[in-house]
């Protein structure tokens, strides 16, 4: 039986504000042989939802704002189109 | 270079709008400060983007409080833990409604009794949160929602009211420049006292930018020099790397204007004012920043 606190108090949660990634309009689709992983999608993502050292993409929270793909020196992030 | 944690003191994923750059600029701030540090946050964006209770997603204590008492909390509390022997970071991170409008009262009087915490104040030039209502921080000729022909008068300048506190450490930036962000942070927090913080935080939904250009449109305010970087320490003036290179040969600041939705009722008188006003700022800087050399 868990008891409400008796002062609003949030404790830290991932997902705590639900999967964001169902916002998405557009995916990230990253063309693995063209990239040479310099990071600066990482560096650039302000949901942080791009792992620093492999560059996956975590698409359950990626909203797809699309920062990654405008500002890869490479141009190997597409956006595509998601299909609900 | 000094190198940034990888480690993200945010959980994922706050439910900001997509390409926030307020978040990128909190993702950096939170990385330089490091666990031992409480967040006071006024009414903002950022009070709305924590998670859903009983959840939250910031990994350091939060207080949210009211929108004029963000300093005078940070005070408190500040000098509470200063009195228990404690040195965690105290951080205000405030909208620029919170700071310029309605805080000022509070964050002048903190600043004046010379409390020892870091105010952050990312500016994304209206009330946002609130649906893009006008503020004290709206650039001239922006269009919001309670300007729909375009605010008629000049932006506030925080920064020289917050100057006239001679604080020991005071410095503008950009969300668009995580670096820069990160290394002023840092300074700020190794030294005791007040310190100030401007950062320029592009909102995509509020300044009618698609959102995969808030990184660019960021970078391009730094370049035509309407956004000027440059950090304070005591008297020691500087420029900051990217706006240095960008004062030699700023770029028109009708692109920067282009760009944004805000700014499609500004016609070409307004614009002339704009650059006008720009160029004006840029030349004051430019001597300040020689003075303080010479100075030296």
């Amino acid at each position: 039986m868990s008891r409400m606190p008796k002062m609003t108090i949030s404790v830290p949660h991932e997902g705590g504000a639900g999967l964001t990634g169902s916002w998405r309009t557009f995916r990230p689709v990253v063309d693995r042989e063209t990239c040479n992983h310099c990071g600066i999608c990482a560096m650039f993502c302000p949901d942080a939802v791009i792992d620093p050292d492999t560059l996956e993409i975590d698409l359950v929270y990626c909203k797809g704002c699309g920062i990654c793909s405008n500002e890869c020196p490479k141009k190997c992030i597409k956006m595509v189109r998601e299909e609900h | 270079m000094t190198e940034i944690p990888k480690e993200e003191m945010l959980l994922k994923c706050p439910s900001t709008c997509a390409g926030c750059g307020s978040l990128l600029a909190l993702r950096y701030i939170l990385k330089a400060a490091g666990k031992d540090t409480v967040l006071v946050i006024p009414a903002c964006c950022n009070s709305v983007i924590q998670g859903v209770y009983p959840y939250m997603l910031h990994t350091v204590p939060v207080y949210n409080i009211a929108f004029a008492a963000a300093a005078a909390c940070a005070s408190g509390m500040s000098e509470a833990l200063r009195a228990k022997g404690e040195k965690t970071n105290v951080i205000v991170y405030a909208g620029d409604g919170g700071t310029a409008d309605i805080g000022i009262q509070a964050l002048s009087g903190a600043l004046e009794r010379g409390e020892d915490f870091l105010y952050i104040c990312y500016d994304n030039e209206a009330y946002g949160n609130t649906g893009m209502q006008r503020s004290g921080a709206t650039p001239l000729g922006a269009i919001t929602t309670t300007t729909p022909n375009g605010k008629t008068v000049n932006k506030k300048d925080l920064d020289r009211i917050v100057e006239a506190h001679n604080l020991p450490y005071q410095a503008t930036a950009c969300s668009s420049y995580p670096a820069d962000i990160y290394n002023k942070v840092k300074k700020a927090l190794s030294i005791p006292g007040p310190k100030f913080i401007h950062i320029l935080a592009p909102c995509p939904p509020g300044w009618r930018i698609p959102s995969e250009k808030t990184v660019e449109i960021g970078k391009m305010a730094v370049k035509s020099g309407i956004w000027v970087l440059w950090e304070k320490e005591y008297d020691k003036f500087t420029v900051s790397a990217p706006s240095r290179a960008a004062m030699k040969r700023p770029v028109p600041v009708g692109e920067y204007l282009k760009a944004q939705g805000r700014f499609r009722k500004v016609d070409e008188k307004t614009a002339a004012v704009i650059q006008a006003n720009v160029d004006k700022n840029l030349k004051k800087i430019a001597l300040e920043a020689a003075q303080s050399e010479e100075t030296e």
